[in-house]
């Protein structure tokens, strides 16, 4: 993992200058989840794209420069949105952590 | 076709696990999702290497299509349930490929892989195995499919949906998010196409909505019920997911996928564009 950024996959061999990246991790009592879904929504709240994330829980999207919604979707979780700024050139890293799972299966 | 006749649950597969006449096939667009679990008895089918030419830009022949399904053991009369990951973009892709070559029986599973996976139901790892057979197809229906000409034909004249994200339809994005933004085609969409991203029709969880929520989504975008239908995306596979929504589940007889879609479009020389929002003139 040389040259990752703190929460989200490495960026080695990704042209970070030429995209406007967020990326991030999703956990669970500060553990990485390895099954949940994160979506990326526009500003409008429309859906833009989907990734399910890695087992070590990581995820990427390469946005366009603006304000995004982040959803993270896992079993036994409420759905939860994190509000996200991207600009070209920059990475966005977002750490995302879940509740505790519910009761019901 | 109906919702009925063209969707099933993920309870109505598990009833069906042990269904020798039922075959499940996984197709994803990270074509290893597979290897690390699938839905028991599923076997996959690989987008890219298994339904693609190779050397030409088209889809494997139907002679391929017989050897590859013959070698899988999937046979004529088997009622074949397709599911995958992206909200089943790549298995309705899959879907309405194996359409066009005239398999009789055929499902999409409601939510796909993802919601199976939310739900926490089981996968596995283990690969089945199904003694060859000796499938027959039949020749492309092209009833289904659309051509370039035949889209530039359509401006302002048929249905064109362009079923991409709003930052693809009006050319601030070029790719859907997940992926780099480097591509070789221009931004933008065919003129007079609107917008109807595939992801209104989807639930969060990948189910798709009710039939009222869709007639009720594709009323208020403009759809003409009672013109011709060609839906396009990037590469035809989110296309694919809104031809099953108003061919299979809404039962729209003509309906067309373009799956040369905007990788196409938007590399031909000297074709109508537009920019922005709004559909734009003819």
């Amino acid at each position: 993992m040389c040259g990752a950024v703190a929460g989200g996959p490495s960026l080695d061999g990704v042209n970070v200058a030429a995209e406007a990246i967020v990326q991030g991790v999703v956990t669970r009592g500060g553990e990485p989840v390895s099954t949940a879904y994160v979506r990326l929504l526009d500003r409008t709240g429309e859906f833009t794209a989907e990734v399910p994330v890695s087992a070590t829980g990581q995820f990427r999207f390469f946005a366009g420069p603006g304000s995004w919604t982040l959803r993270v979707l896992a079993p036994r979780s409420e759905a939860v949105d994190r509000v996200v700024e991207a600009a070209i050139g920059s990475v966005a890293d977002v750490a995302i952590e879940l509740e505790p799972a519910t009761a019901q299966a | 076709m109906s919702r009925e006749s063209a969707l099933v649950t993920a309870d109505w597969v598990e009833e069906h696990l042990d269904d020798p006449n039922v075959v499940l096939i996984e197709v994803d667009e990270d074509t290893e999702a597979y290897v690390g679990g699938h839905i028991p008895g599923a076997i996959r089918l690989d987008w890219n290497k298994d339904l693609k030419d190779g050397v030409r830009h088209d889809f494997i022949s139907k002679e391929r299509l017989e050897e590859l399904l013959s070698s899988k053991g999937v046979a004529n009369d088997n009622t074949i349930v397709l599911y995958g990951g992206n909200n089943n973009w790549f298995a309705a892709y899959a879907y309405w490929f194996l359409v066009y070559h005239g398999h009789d029986d055929i499902r999409l599973l409601d939510g796909g892989r993802k919601k199976w996976e939310l739900d926490a139901r089981e996968l596995t790892k283990d690969v089945p195995e199904r003694p060859s057979t000796d499938y027959k197809a039949k020749d492309g229906d092209e009833a289904i499919r659309a051509y370039r000409d035949e889209v530039v034909d359509a401006i302002g004249a048929k249905n064109l949906i362009d079923v991409r994200s709003p930052d693809e339809y009006a050319g601030r994005l070029l790719a859907p998010a997940h992926l780099p933004q480097e591509q070789a085609q221009i931004p933008g969409h065919v003129p007079t196409a609107i917008s109807v991203p595939w992801s209104k029709t989807a639930n969060d969880d990948g189910t798709f909505r009710s039939d009222e929520e869709l007639n009720e989504i594709y009323g208020e975008a403009g759809f003409d019920f009672g013109k011709e239908t060609i839906a396009y995306c990037r590469i035809g596979e989110r296309s694919s997911h809104t031809w099953f929504v108003l061919k299979e589940i809404l039962g729209h007889s003509s309906v067309k996928n373009y799956d040369g879609s905007w990788t196409e479009y938007g590399s031909l020389r000297g074709v109508p564009v537009a920019l922005g929002d709004e559909p734009g003139a003819a």
